[in-house]
C-alpha cells in the first residue's frame, strides 16, 4: 500500500496494516470476536513479506510468543478482545517486568465473563490500573477514528521501544468493525538501538544478555521497580495527550474517549446550536492520563460529565483530576449498548438546565 | 600419573564422586568445612588416580578437574 | 598433564543454588557441553522455566530469557520465529512442562517448532518444597500426596515422550537418565543429537532426563539414584521414542 493514498479500510484491518508499516512483521494471535480481522489480515499479508503470522494455541501462548520475539529485539504484537486480554495478563506483567517493548491491541467487547460481542469500554480499569499483576503500567492509547488507529499504532510502537514497555491500543468493537478512509503516513520507522539488551546470541563478542523479571532480594526488586516508576513519571510528564473541543468557554465539560467521543461530539454540536456552553476533553492516552488538561478545565468549567460504554470506570480518573473542585457526573451504557447522541444531549441539558 | 583437583568452595559434599570412583580414593573430609558449610571431597593416595574422570562427570557442581 | 575433564565453556564459572546431589547440575553440564561441541554457544538463546531451574539464566553462558511458568515453549517459539538463525532451547521441569505448560509443550511439538526442549523429570515439585508433580509415581508420597499418589483419586502420571511421539512435528524424542557415568554419556549424546536436529532444521526435539530430588524425596544423593533406578525407570522406560532426524518432519 503506497503512502499518502486515501483508502477505505475497516478498523481492524487498518490496525494490522499500520503495524506492518511500522515495522512489525511478527504477529501472534488467537481468534476472538470482534478483533479477528486483525489476525486474518496479518495471515494474508505477513507471509508475503517474509514475516511471521502464527495462530497460537491460546491467548496465553500468543502473548508469550510476543515476549520471546520482543526479547529478540524485534517489533512484535498480538491482538485480542476483552476475555482474551485477561488471559494475556500474565504475559503482559512479565513483559513489563522484563522491560520489553511490544504492542497489544484490545478491541473491547462487553463483559464480565464471556459477556457479549458488541462494543464496550469496560476494560478501562484493567488497561490503566492492572493490565497484569504487580506494580506496572502499559502505555494505553485510545483512538476514536480509523485514521487515529493508524497513527497511534506508529506512536505506540515508537514509545514502547523508547521506554521499553508494553503499549496497548484500547479500541472497541465499533472502531474495529467500521470503515473509514485513511491515509497511511509517510513515516520512516525509527529503530531504537536495542543492542544493549536484546537476545541475539553473544557471538563470543560480549557477556551474555539476560531478559528476566525475577529478583529474589526484596531490596533489589524494590530498586528495580522504583527505577521503572521513575521512567513512568517521565512518561506522565511528557506523553499524556488529549484533544480539547470547545472547552475554553464551556460551563460543562464532557469527558469521553474512543468511539463514545464521536457520539458526544455530535451531542455537543447540537447543544451548541441551542446555545449551551458545553465542550469536550477527549483523552488520547489513557495511561498516562491527561489529568492536567482536566485540572485546568476545572478552574473555569462549572461541572463535568463523563460518558462511557461501561458502568463508569474512567470517571475515577476524571474525579481524581478534578480533585473535588467541581461536581463530576457519569452517564453510560454497558454490555454492548451504545449511548445515543439524543441521550447524551439529554444529560447535557439536564446538567446545564437546558437552553441558556 | 593422573590428578584430580577439587575446587573446595564449589563442592556441596554430596558424595556422588566418592560413590563412583573405581579406585575408592575419594572421601569427604569431615575435618574441614568449606565456605558453604559442607565437608568437601578430597583424595587420599593421588598416586592411585587413573584419570578416568568418572568423579568429574558425576559431579553436579563442576567442582572437579581431572588431568592425566 | 593434559586436562581430561573440565567445566564446559558454555557453563559459567559460578556456584549453583541446587541442593547437594541434585542432578540438575549434571544436566546443565551436558547441555553446555553440547553447545561447546557444536560450537553454537555464541548463537544460542536459552529459555529458563519456573521451578528449581528458574535461575538457569545465571548459569548458562549463552543469552537467556526467563519465561513465565510453563510458557517456555511459547517464548522459545517467539524467539525462534524472530531469529531462525539462532539456536533456541528451553530447560524445563516436570511441573512446568507437563502440568501448567502442557498446552505450550504439545503445540510447539505439533507445529514442529524448530527448538530443543530439555525436560527434567524428577517426579516432584522441588522449588515449592516437594508437592505432587504430573509425573509423580503411583503411591509416591509427596507433601500433597501424604498417603501416596492415589491414582483412583488423582489419576496417572504422564509419560511425556510417549505422548509426544504421537505428534508428527516431533523430529526427535528420547528419554535418558544421569544415574551413572555410562548413562550420563548416553544422555550427553542424546542432547547433542537433539541440538543437531534443530541446527539441521529437522523439527521439534525433546530430551527427557530422569533426574533426582534427594531433598524432597528424603533420601541421600546416592540413595536417590537407587530410587530412580528402581522406581522411575520401570515406569518411564529409557530409549528413543521418535527419530525423524533423517528426513525431518516437514514434507
Amino acid at each position: 500500500m503506497s503512502s499518502n493514498q486515501r483508502v477505505l479500510m475497516k478498523g481492524n484491518e487498518a490496525l494490522a496494516e499500520a503495524a506492518i508499516q511500522a515495522g512489525c512483521h511478527h504477529f501472534f494471535g488467537y481468534p476472538i470476536t470482534p478483533q479477528t480481522e486483525v489476525a486474518a489480515y496479518m495471515a494474508k499479508r505477513l507471509p508475503k513479506i517474509g514475516g511471521t503470522y502464527l495462530q497460537a494455541e491460546s491467548e496465553v501462548a500468543a502473548i508469550n510468543m510476543v515476549l520471546g520475539a520482543a526479547s529478540a529485539g524485534i517489533r512484535a504484537m498480538t491482538s485480542s478482545s476483552s476475555p482474551g486480554i485477561s488471559l494475556k495478563a500474565e504475559g503482559i506483567s512479565y513483559i513489563a517486568g522484563s522491560d520489553l517493548p511490544c504492542l497489544i491491541i484490545n478491541v473491547q467487547r462487553g463483559g464480565p465473563g464471556l459477556g457479549g460481542i458488541q462494543p464496550s469500554q469496560s476494560d478501562y480499569w484493567q488497561a490503566t490500573r492492572a493490565p497484569g499483576h504487580g506494580d506496572l503500567h502499559a502505555l494505553v492509547f485510545a483512538p476514536s477514528s480509523i485514521q487515529e488507529m493508524v497513527d497511534m499504532v506508529f506512536d505506540a510502537f515508537d514509545l514502547a521501544d523508547q521506554y521499553r514497555m508494553p503499549s496497548m491500543i484500547l479500541a472497541d468493537g465499533m472502531l474495529g468493525q467500521m470503515m473509514e478512509p485513511v491515509v497511511f503516513p509517510e513515516k520512516s520507522v525509527n529503530p531504537v538501538d536495542k543492542s544493549s539488551w536484546a537476545l541475539t546470541g553473544h557471538q563470543g563478542k560480549r557477556a551474555h544478555h539476560i531478559v528476566n523479571s525475577l529478583y529474589l532480594q526484596p531490596d533489589e526488586l524494590e530498586k528495580n521497580v522504583k527505577e521503572r516508576f521513575e521512567r513512568y513519571e517521565l512518561i506522565k510528564s511528557k506523553e499524556a495527550r488529549a484533544e480539547e473541543y470547545l472547552v475554553e468557554d464551556a460551563q460543562l465539560v464532557v469527558v469521553a474517549y474512543g468511539a463514545t467521543s464521536r457520539i458526544v461530539r455530535s451531542a455537543i454540536n447540537t447543544a451548541r446550536g441551542k446555545g449551551i456552553k458545553v465542550g469536550m476533553i477527549r483523552p488520547l492516552t489513557l495511561w498516562p492520563y491527561p489529568s492536567s488538561v482536566i485540572a485546568k478545565a476545572a478552574e473555569t468549567a462549572q461541572a463535568f460529565l463523563t460518558v462511557e460504554m461501561s458502568m463508569g470506570q474512567m470517571v475515577d480518573d476524571v474525579r481524581l483530576a478534578v480533585n473535588g473542585k467541581k461536581p463530576v457526573a457519569f452517564f453510560g451504557h454497558t454490555g454492548g449498548v451504545i449511548p445515543t447522541p439524543a441521550e447524551v444531549l439529554a444529560e447535557i441539558e439536564k446538567m446545564t438546565g437546558g437552553d441558556r | 600419573m593422573a590428578k584430580m583437583t577439587v575446587r573446595e568452595n564449589l563442592c556441596k559434599g554430596c558424595g556422588l564422586c566418592v560413590e563412583v570412583c573405581p579406585k575408592k580414593i575419594i572421601f569427604l573430609d569431615k575435618s574441614k568445612l568449606n565456605v558453604k558449610g559442607y565437608h568437601p571431597a578430597t583424595v587420599i593416595e593421588m598416586d592411585s588416580c587413573i584419570g578416568c574422570a568418572m568423579c568429574a562427570i558425576m559431579c553436579p557442581d563442576c567442582a572437579i578437574t581431572v588431568e592425566k | 598433564m593434559a586436562v581430561v575433564y573440565d567445566r564446559p565453556h558454555a557453563l559459567l564459572d559460578v556456584p549453583t543454588h541446587y541442593c547437594p546431589g541434585c542432578t540438575h547440575g549434571i544436566i546443565h553440564k551436558l547441555v553446555a557441553q553440547a553447545l561447546d561441541d557444536l560450537g553454537v554457544e555464541g548463537k544460542s538463546i536459552g529459555v529458563a522455566p519456573v521451578g528449581c531451574s528458574v535461575m538457569a539464566y545465571n548459569y548458562f553462558g549463552c543469552d537467556m530469557v526467563e519465561a513465565p511458568h510453563g510458557r517456555a515453549p511459547a517464548v522459545a517459539t517467539g524467539l525462534k520465529r524472530a531469529r531462525p538463525e539462532n539456536v533456541v532451547f528451553t530447560y524445563q521441569g516436570d511441573g512446568d512442562l507437563a502440568a501448567i505448560g502442557t498446552a505450550e509443550t504439545v503445540h510447539a511439538a505439533t507445529r514442529g517448532e524448530n527448538i530443543t526442549v530439555i525436560f527434567v523429570n524428577n517426579a516432584i515439585y522441588g522449588m515449592t518444597g516437594g508437592q505432587m508433580a504430573p509425573t509423580t509415581l503411583p503411591g509416591q508420597v509427596t507433601q500433597t500426596t501424604p498417603y501416596g499418589r492415589d491414582v483412583n483419586q488423582i489419576g496417572f502420571p504422564i509419560r511425556v515422550c510417549e505422548m509426544l511421539s504421537t505428534l508428527s512435528g516431533v523430529a526427535y524424542a528420547e528419554r535418558v537418565t544421569v544415574d551413572s557415568v555410562p548413562n550420563i554419556r548416553k544422555a550427553g549424546a542424546a542432547i547433542k543429537k537433539a541440538f543437531t536436529a534443530q541446527i539441521e532444521n529437522k523439527g521439534f526435539s525433546i530430551i527427557e532426563v530422569l533426574s533426582t530430588c534427594p531433598t524432597n524425596w528424603g533420601l541421600t544423593p546416592s540413595e536417590a539414584l537407587g530410587w530412580l533406578r528402581e522406581n522411575m525407570i520401570p515406569y518411564y522406560p529409557l530409549g528413543v521414542y521418535v527419530d525423524r532426524t533423517e528426513k525431518g518432519v516437514r514434507p
